[in-house]
């Protein structure tokens, strides 16, 4: 069954600089918005308690900034979405407009979730992420480039070398990153495997 | 060549390479809570695809169920939306499911341990960050998202970059009034919240034998703040012990089977690994976290540190740590004033850790205008901890002593904290608006700790009370 074949080898769009090391999920979308059956609608409450005060008065926040409205590549730091394993995180992110993010480190829970998304996560050095950042703070009409098959981020004339796991690289560029279509191909196979394990026959109690 | 448990283990239930180059991983106990499978059963069910092996998952649930009130349906509808959905799909895919009224309900890293789900040599998995606690029995368990929740119900693997193995050994003797959570936040405060990434933790040496199960699965439960994606023990003589009996451990001519196998998958002696850290037991005392992450501990009998003195890469989470605390560099974390104790959770809601706050707070009383809590992990948690009269130890001394549920680790159910309030707290994350206020405080502490603080209403070491 084919589906989602959509490559993500290139991504243009502008950026918006978030400057944190360490940002959890739940500072991402905090756990009330979590109750649902659906990702619905998490779009709209990306970041609520870091953008709005307890009242609801707007504070300072990129994501608050009409200058970057509009942004679908999101600039971040150290260890951003480090935590809880909540995959309403990348999905209110990409409710909200983000098409990839670029950053110094990524936790490796959210990295995954964001390629099940579709979403590149990709790593540039500590210092390239700063330049980025201030060159989009700069010019928020910076267009910023990815581009996975070269391997480098491009935005005002110059280039950064990006990395990330491989695999996700090239789930990515051949558009096959939806996982449950790359592994049931391997039912019949895991079914075999799982014949071998010696757990898997043991006696079950009595109900 | 030595191996060690994670390259057997994960060797064993490698099912192929996929086409990106991941191994296909074959994954031996699938947990579910109502929290992250709604929208993969709906994924599941909008692909015309069904659960392909319903007796290796089991489902509970644990983070929004109300730890008092638990008539039905439940006062907050979009919880009870929660709670149906997760009833019907379990019984629609015809999965055992762990309700309310089973006996069995629980924390789902509380309840698969104790349920004898949770074995040596295994692979587990659960749309939850904490499943790294199951390795304290030698499985190797992950936290995995909703599409990864949707790719074990539809094929019982994960899409996985096999991760490098760092041994973290910690030779010696844990001191007087200090445990499994004061030596984690002590590995979080030397490693960093981000030294894990890439790895899988095997804790090791003679300070984490002599730990008991459950101090192991606190160990383990935390590893994940470390950006650990993984950590576990090898398993011993004390797992097996532990397990034996248990509903859903084997017995009788697969009990030595099993023993055969657990053994089997032990790390050897002399195995390789590609990263070693040493530590010290007797280095470790009492800690507390100061800050916003779980890394920003410190011993109880030292001040916050000063951010000039940090190396440089901390200094900016320090910041943003001391703008969120109201806390001031170089001030005592002793003393600081609480507003509500939290004894609970995935990392410390087990009926040693409640015997061990219980020991504190017996012939004391809860400080004035302190809220104090007691969280059992599960309803067999719950049972024994009435059965040895510990609820009365607490109800006495001004605890409430509430239902079984994830609670105010994570505030999914109504149990948070009010504006700017301070809690010390059992539970794993100081994330800003983790225990349900954006403007609440986190200090994480041991369960014994919590106690002391209970009933001081003040952070205190434990060794002094």
């Amino acid at each position: 069954m084919a589906r989602d074949v959509e490559r993500r080898a290139k991504l243009v769009g502008r950026g918006l600089p978030l400057r944190e090391d360490d940002v959890d999920t739940d500072r991402i979308i905090p756990a009330r918005f979590m109750k649902g059956v659906s990702f619905e609608g998490l779009g709209d409450h990306v970041f609520r308690d870091a953008r709005f005060d307890e009242v609801g008065r707007p504070k300072d926040h990129p994501f608050n900034e009409s200058r970057f409205s509009g942004a679908s590549i999101l600039i971040v730091n150290r260890n951003f979405g480090c935590g809880s394993s909540r995959e309403h995180a990348p999905q209110a992110l990409a409710r909200a407009g983000i098409a990839a993010l670029v950053g110094e480190s990524f936790a490796e829970i959210f990295a995954g979730n964001c390629v099940s998304l579709g979403l590149p996560a990709v790593t540039i050095s500590a210092v390239a992420v700063r330049e980025l950042q201030d060159l989009v703070e700069a010019d928020p009409s910076l267009l910023v480039e990815l581009d996975l098959e070269a391997k480098e981020v491009r935005a005002g004339g110059r280039r950064f070398a990006l990395s990330m796991p491989e695999s996700h690289r090239r789930a990515l560029v051949s558009g096959l990153w939806d996982s449950t279509s790359e592994l049931l191909p391997g039912l019949g196979a895991a079914r075999e495997l799982a014949e071998t394990l010696p757990y898997i026959n043991w006696s079950r109690p009595s109900p | 060549m030595s191996a060690n448990l994670f390259d057997k283990v994960w060797e064993l239930h490698r099912v192929g390479t996929l086409p990106s180059g991941r191994d296909q991983l074959f994954v031996g106990l699938h947990l579910v809570h109502e929290v992250t499978s709604p929208q993969a059963f709906a994924m599941l069910a909008e692909r015309g695809l069904g659960v392909a092996f319903p007796g290796r998952t089991f489902a509970t649930c644990d983070h929004i169920v109300p730890t008092d009130d638990q008539g039905r349906p439940f006062k907050d509808p979009q919880a009870e939306a929660m709670m149906s959905a997760l009833e019907a799909n379990a019984a629609l895919s015809g999965l055992e499911f762990f309700g309310l009224d089973s006996g069995r309900q629980g924390i789902v890293h509380v309840i698969g341990p104790e349920l004898g789900l949770t074995q040596p040599g295994m692979t587990i998995a659960c749309g939850d960050s904490h499943t790294s606690t199951h390795g304290a029995f030698g499985a190797i368990a992950f936290g995995v998202g909703t599409s990864q929740v949707r790719d074990l119900l539809a094929t019982q693997t994960l899409a996985m970059d096999r991760p490098k193995v760092r041994k973290i050994s910690v030779e010696g003797s844990l001191g007087k009034g200090v445990g499994a959570k004061d030596l984690i936040l002590y590995i979080l405060s030397r490693l960093g919240v981000e030294g894990g990434i890439g790895f899988a933790y095997e804790y090791a040496g003679s300070a984490v034998r002599s730990l008991g199960m459950e101090a192991r699965m606190t160990l383990c439960n935390m590893s994940i703040e470390g950006g650990a994606r993984a950590g576990y023990v090898s398993p011993d003589e004390k797992t097996f012990e532990y397990l034996l009996g248990r509903p859903y451990a084997p017995a009788g001519a697969d009990w030595d089977r099993a023993l055969a196998f657990w053994r089997s998958v032990a790390s050897d002696e002399n195995s390789s690994f590609d990263d070693r850290v040493e530590l010290e037991a007797e280095a470790v005392e009492p800690m507390v976290t100061w800050g916003i992450n779980p890394g920003q501990g410190i011993p109880v009998s030292q001040s916050m540190p000063r951010v000039a003195e940090l190396p440089p890469e901390r200094r900016e989470g320090a910041r943003a740590a001391y703008a969120h605390m109201g806390f001031a560099e170089g001030e005592s974390i002793a003393g600081k004033k609480i507003d509500v104790a939290f004894i609970g959770s995935c990392t410390n809601g087990r009926i040693s850790d409640l015997r061990e706050a219980a020991a504190v707070v017996v012939g004391r009383k809860v400080a004035p205008g302190v809220r104090a809590l007691v969280v059992p992990g599960s309803m067999a948690v719950a049972a024994q901890a009435k059965d040895e009269g510990l609820d009365a130890v607490f109800l006495e001394a001004g605890f409430e002593f509430r239902r079984a549920g994830c609670s105010m680790c994570l505030a999914m159910n109504p149990d948070r904290l009010e504006g700017t309030q301070v809690c010390a707290s059992s539970s794993n994350r100081n994330f800003i608006g983790r225990q349900g206020s954006s403007l609440g405080r986190t200090l994480l502490m041991s369960p014994a700790m919590v106690a002391a603080a209970a009933v001081s209403g003040e952070v205190v070491d434990i060794r002094r009370l």
